[in-house]
């Protein structure tokens, strides 16, 4: 899924467009005014000018009238983005307000908040949710119900990523040291590509994401089945595969949250099976480019830290790869 | 001084000239034949190669655009692998700035601006020379490492953490750590040379208020590289210091920040981009004027914008930076100052369309250009508009619609005024004109070019791409987009193909040139020969040729100021500051091999360190501090003793000292840059400081008490001792003749003591910080390296005092002739004032 300029409806994104649209067209024209100006200037018989009028009119009343509506209009989207993204005027007075109810006893914690962190690495995202109690941890995917706003901590250990889904919002870095927020809101369902906007070394290309958004049935039913453990192998070669994948030492960098992997120096792969994407966008998830994955990530992504399993014979390899698309 | 300022005055000198007095002023300038002309210091020389150097890395930096557009030319492509395209984007992006931009900006200076200020030379030819020579050097090794796979790949801006140790072991990036720190060693030795140039080198009755507008604009600018390299001089020094010593400026876990890197980079980076425009805006108001063939209208509003852009372009780097998460407040600050900085570059843009308005515009190849520079630039500024937009920024930042942006704004802003500089001025250097076809079909190429391979950016970036990715697929829908920019940027290299060609097989650079071809009305146009004009005009308005129709023929046969050698040497008037006065003359040096033996021994020394060759770095520079002691021993001349007349009534002597002389204003901008370098230092401190958890760490602390009262009291004797050596020299003046009356035992005395009290309290202070290892913490990296500059600075005053001794002992310095006492004196007590300084931090 790739990332798109059409904005989700309900997203701040959308709000951004307008203001994008209007200045679009807004300067398309001030560009052909001046043009023509130009050019009939260059072109027309010499006249006498009246110097102080072309530059007090063209040079300082025009762009100050342009800039000043335009700040207006940038600072009133800003400031509504800000609300949205809880770090405004409003946000602070419903603080205010939510304290003051809470202190009355009229409101409790929101037990069904949905709490995310990302942790952006190179080159693929860490995705961890808390919702109540709940915690699983997931990779280059997020899910949201569709109408809520959803707040995203966005924070990295290595080295500055920058978390971008056109279609939903802004971009927001992740730097070492920092702990960034973004608020994610879709009002429809849909399915959203992201990348990673900052340069972060070799694969910074191969760095994407997805945002799927759901209703809010479906949601729950996601989260649920995210929370869970790894089922166990339904059938011989399932268990075959799994048996080869401890055996072969991914258990070392990845965790199956039900099995004896526990590594976290890459993603988890407790419900791998459910995920749109391999290797942080460069591959559509199923069993055959799982196990090109498993046995040529090297080629496919080059100086990724999964080393190619070189080790499997074909029947592991399918068996591991079928394995891995069972847990869903 | 009788200086007479009246249109009716006679003119300075009479005909006919004395006998002789022509061949001799011929033969004082005669430059250097055949491969001597290496060793040529004179400002043509040096700023014609200066400029070519510059447009060969224009085309090695337009090679490697080409090979990324031919690997995005198709999605999945894989033309050249992630780790060469890494390296491709860094380089381009790094040559084009470091190596092509700036340079080129400051070679058209060295280049014009003698001659439009009508003087000889600029006061610092070999300095000229040496910039010149350590860039050019520099850069091609820094270049070269692209051929063995070892240049740099962190983005030509280098954000750490991605540029630390860690992320990048090996050598790439001290590659362009440290050829980006000669290559700003050489862009602060350029500006010395033109601020000091421009203010000081007028001829008589250019006031302030009648310099042609290009010479604004390298004022300003000049005044910009002294305040905005600094931050990035102190940003790459500390980011070494961290790889090579693990000291932690931004590395979070020990209380380092990286957003520290990008504050110090775009405090220098966001100047840069007006450094790099200001001038082509300067080029372009002359330009606009004699292709009009009226005055510039708005005169004063121009300049007005000119420095209103230097000065506001220090107040919006953080535009760069509005994803990192600032605080609301300061993201609407720098957005309200991102947009009006637009309000300047309107101003002008409308003063020359006025300009063009009330002329019959004449339609050469550099009007073509100029047409081009407008067609690009103005879309190039609207875009900048709609960036300084927050929320829009949020979605356009690090995507390729600021890569078109940025290519609108600086090849509209800087390429296209250049070219039409090219055409516009190349008569100047040869002669005669370029061919007017080739220009024509090298800007329509160029034009048409520009747009293809730039506008889709917009759209490609829109739709989600993000810059520095060397690959995409094909379902992103960006296909198009990149195919249309693959083609145009071949159109663009076939413009400049046919430019350069036209170049090579036009340009001869000519001895003596007299042609005005486009009767422009400013003193470049004067009839010129490797002396530039026979004598230095006596100006009366801004624009003195159309004013004065007879001006050329008048200073040709000599009838205006200075028309021969009073001194026997080469030598240029320098004028008082703002009414341009006459006030001495400067007699400057010839041809030496000095220069390039310095610049040599500089980019070797940088090349040697980065790869551990300690000894070839060594060598390297003894031979730069040898050629360079030595090219300063032969400055300085002896004091002639008497005033010479050089016209008009007016008498000037041949040396000067203390605060009216040129070396005075050169060291003056010389601390001005270490200062703000110093102040960026601090700046980092301070800004760790108010980031960080804890500050200082427990446990980890500097001592102050009594190493402060120690070395407050040291560095206040070394400041008296300063003052009384200078007047010890001073008095020396009533019994002329300092060291056979006995007072140079004391002058020697008072010389040593200071240098011994100001090291003390330099080593108490470093005593004092004993404690605090610097890999701990950011607190202690942060006052160390403020250490080390106080380090460099105590080193560089014992040199200057060491060197001021041995002009003493050799009988070159006393009352008089103490030029050179001088600037040691004003570093020294540079050094002990920031040493007082950083006692109040520490």
């Amino acid at each position: 899924m790739e990332p798109t300029w059409r904005p989700a409806a309900g997203s701040s994104a959308s709000l951004i467009h307008e203001l994008s649209l209007t200045m679009y067209v807004g300067c398309t024209v001030i560009f052909l005014l001046v043009m023509a100006l130009l050019l009939y200037a260059v072109f027309s018989r010499p006249r006498p000018v009246r110097a102080r009028l072309w530059l007090a009119v063209g040079g300082l009343a025009f762009p100050v009238t342009v800039l000043v509506a335009l700040l207006g209009y940038s600072v009133a989207v800003g400031n509504t983005l800000n609300n949205f993204q809880g770090q405004g005027v409003l946000r602070f007075l419903l603080d205010c307000v939510s304290d003051a109810s809470r202190a009355l006893g009229l409101s409790t914690t929101d037990a069904a908040a949905i709490r995310v962190e990302v942790k952006a690495r190179q080159w693929w995202w860490e995705v961890r949710y808390r919702i109540g109690a709940e915690e699983f941890e997931l990779a280059n995917e997020l899910r949201l119900p569709a109408g809520r706003a959803v707040e995203l901590e966005l924070v990295t250990e290595d080295v500055i990523h920058s978390f971008w889904v056109p279609s939903l919002a802004g971009k927001v870095d992740m730097i070492p040291g920092h702990r960034n927020r973004l608020v994610l809101k879709a009002d429809e369902p849909g399915v959203h590509g992201g990348v990673c906007a900052e340069y972060c070394g070799g694969q910074h290309a191969l760095m994407g994401l997805v945002v799927v958004v759901e209703t809010e049935d479906g949601f729950q039913r996601w989260r649920e089945r995210q929370a869970r453990d790894a089922a166990a192998p339904g059938d011989d070669f399932l268990a075959q595969g799994r048996s080869a994948f401890m055996r072969g030492g991914c258990g070392d960098c990845h965790a199956v949250r039900g099995t004896e992997a526990r590594g976290d120096l890459g993603p988890d792969l407790t419900h791998v099976g459910s995920r749109h994407s391999l290797a942080a966008g460069v591959l559509t998830n199923h069993v055959g480019t799982m196990a090109g994955w498993i046995a040529g990530g090297q080629a496919l992504k080059p100086g990724n830290a999964m080393p190619d399993a070189r080790d499997y014979d074909g029947q592991e390899l399918r068996a591991v790869a079928a394995w891995l698309e069972s847990l869903r | 001084m009788s200086f007479a300022e009246r249109k009716d005055a006679p003119l300075p000198n009479s005909l006919p000239r004395p006998p002789g007095e022509f061949e001799q002023l011929a033969e004082v300038w005669k430059p250097p034949r055949g491969w001597r002309i290496f060793s040529a210091v004179n400002n043509t020389y040096v700023g014609l190669m200066y400029i070519g150097a510059a447009l060969l890395f224009l085309v090695l930096g337009g090679v490697l655009a080409l090979m990324m557009r031919a690997q995005l030319a198709v999605p999945d492509n894989d033309f050249v692998d992630y780790d060469t395209y890494n390296q491709l984007f860094t380089m381009h992006g790094s040559v084009m700035m470091f190596l092509f931009a700036v340079p080129v900006v400051e070679a058209i200076g060295i280049l014009l601006l003698p001659a439009m200020l009508g003087a000889r030379d600029l006061p610092f030819p070999r300095l000229s020379a040496y910039a010149f020579w350590a860039y050019a050097i520099g850069g091609l090794l820094f270049f070269g490492t692209i051929f063995f796979d070892v240049a740099p790949d962190g983005g030509w801006f280098m954000y750490p953490p991605l540029t630390g140790t860690e992320y990048s072991p090996g050598i790439r990036t001290d590659f362009w750590l440290l050829g980006i720190g000669f290559i700003e060693i050489s862009a602060i030795a350029g500006a010395i040379e033109i601020v000091v140039g421009i203010l000081r080198t007028r001829p008589p009755g250019m006031t302030l208020g009648r310099m042609p507008i290009y010479v604004w604009a390298m004022l300003v600018i000049g005044g910009m590289i002294i305040f905005a390299f600094p931050p990035v001089i102190a940003a790459t020094a500390l980011l070494e210091l961290e790889r090579a010593f693990d000291w932690p400026f931004f590395v979070s876990a020990r209380e380092g920040d990286p957003v520290l890197w990008q504050h110090l980079f775009w405090l220098f980076g966001h100047p840069d981009v007006y450094i790099i425009f200001l001038p082509g805006a300067g080029l372009v108001s002359m330009m606009v004027a004699t292709l009009a063939q009226r005055e510039l209208v708005g005169y004063r509003w121009v300049v007005a914008s000119l420095i209103a852009t230097g000065t506001v372009s220090f107040l919006l780097w953080a535009h760069h930076m509005f994803s990192v998460g600032m605080s609301p407040a300061s993201t609407l600050f720098f957005s309200v100052a991102s947009l009006f900085v637009a309000i300047p570059a309107a101003v002008q843009v409308f003063a020359w369309i006025a300009t063009f308005a009330s002329g019959t515009v004449r339609r050469t190849a550099s009007t073509w250009f100029l047409l081009g520079f407008f067609g690009i630039f103005v879309l190039g500024g609207l875009t900048g508009v709609m960036l300084a937009a927050v929320p829009f920024n949020w979605q356009a930042h690090d995507t390729y619609f600021v890569v078109a942006h940025l290519h609108y704004v600086l090849i509209g802003g800087m390429v296209f005024p250049v070219f039409a500089a090219i055409y516009h001025w190349a008569p100047v250097v040869s002669g005669r004109q370029l061919s007017e076809r080739a220009g024509k079909w090298g800007c329509a190429l160029m034009f048409i070019g520009v747009h293809l391979t730039f506008f889709p950016m917009h759209i490609a970036g829109m739709a989600g791409m993000p810059r520095r990715v060397w690959t995409y697929s094909e379902s992103a829908g960006w296909d198009v987009w990149n195919l249309l920019s693959t083609a145009g940027a071949m159109v663009v290299a076939a413009g400049v193909l046919v430019v350069l060609v036209d170049l090579i097989l036009h340009l001869r650079p000519a001895d003596k040139v007299d042609t005005n071809p486009w009767n422009a009305g400013t003193l470049e146009w004067l009839p010129l020969d490797s002396y530039a004009a026979r004598s230095i005009p006596r100006v009366e308005g801004r624009y003195p040729l159309w004013e004065r129709p007879a001006l050329r023929e008048e200073v040709d046969s000599g009838q205006h100021y200075l028309p021969g050698s009073v001194t026997g040497m080469r030598e240029t008037m320098v004028t008082s500051a703002i009414e341009a006065r006459p006030e001495y003359l400067l007699r400057l040096p010839g041809p030496s091999w000095l220069p390039l033996l310095a610049g040599l021994g500089t980019a070797v020394f940088f090349f040697a360190l980065t790869v551990k060759f300690m000894w070839v770095a060594l060598a390297g520079a003894a031979l730069a501090v040898v050629a360079i002691l030595r090219w300063l021993w032969e400055g300085d001349p002896r004091p002639g003793g008497k005033l010479h007349a050089v016209g008009g009534g007016v008498e000037l002597p041949d040396y000067m000292s203390g605060a009216r002389s040129h070396g005075w204003w050169g060291v003056v901008v010389l601390l001005l840059v270490n200062g703000s370098i110093f102040a960026s230092f601090l700046y980092s401190r301070f800004y760790l400081a108010y980031m960080a958890d804890a500050w200082p760490p427990p446990g980890v602390g500097i001592e102050g008490g009594w190493f402060d009262a120690v070395s407050g009291a040291a560095t206040i004797i070394s400041i008296v001792l300063a003052c009384i050596a200078s007047s010890l020299l001073k008095k020396g003046l009533l019994k002329k003749g300092l060291q056979r009356k006995g007072r140079a035992g004391w002058f020697a005395a008072a010389t040593v003591l200071g240098m011994v009290t100001l090291s003390l309290a330099f080593a108490v202070q470093c005593h004092a910080a004993r404690g605090a290892d610097p890999t701990l913490h950011a607190f202690a990296a942060t006052a160390w390296a403020l250490l080390c500059w106080q380090g460099v600075n105590v080193i560089l005053s014992a040199l200057m005092a060491t060197y001021t001794l041995a002009r003493l002992a050799t009988g070159k310095l006393d009352a008089v002739r103490r030029a050179t006492f001088d600037s040691t004196w004003l570093v020294w007590l540079y050094t002990a004032l920031q040493g007082l300084v950083m006692l109040g931090v520490s």
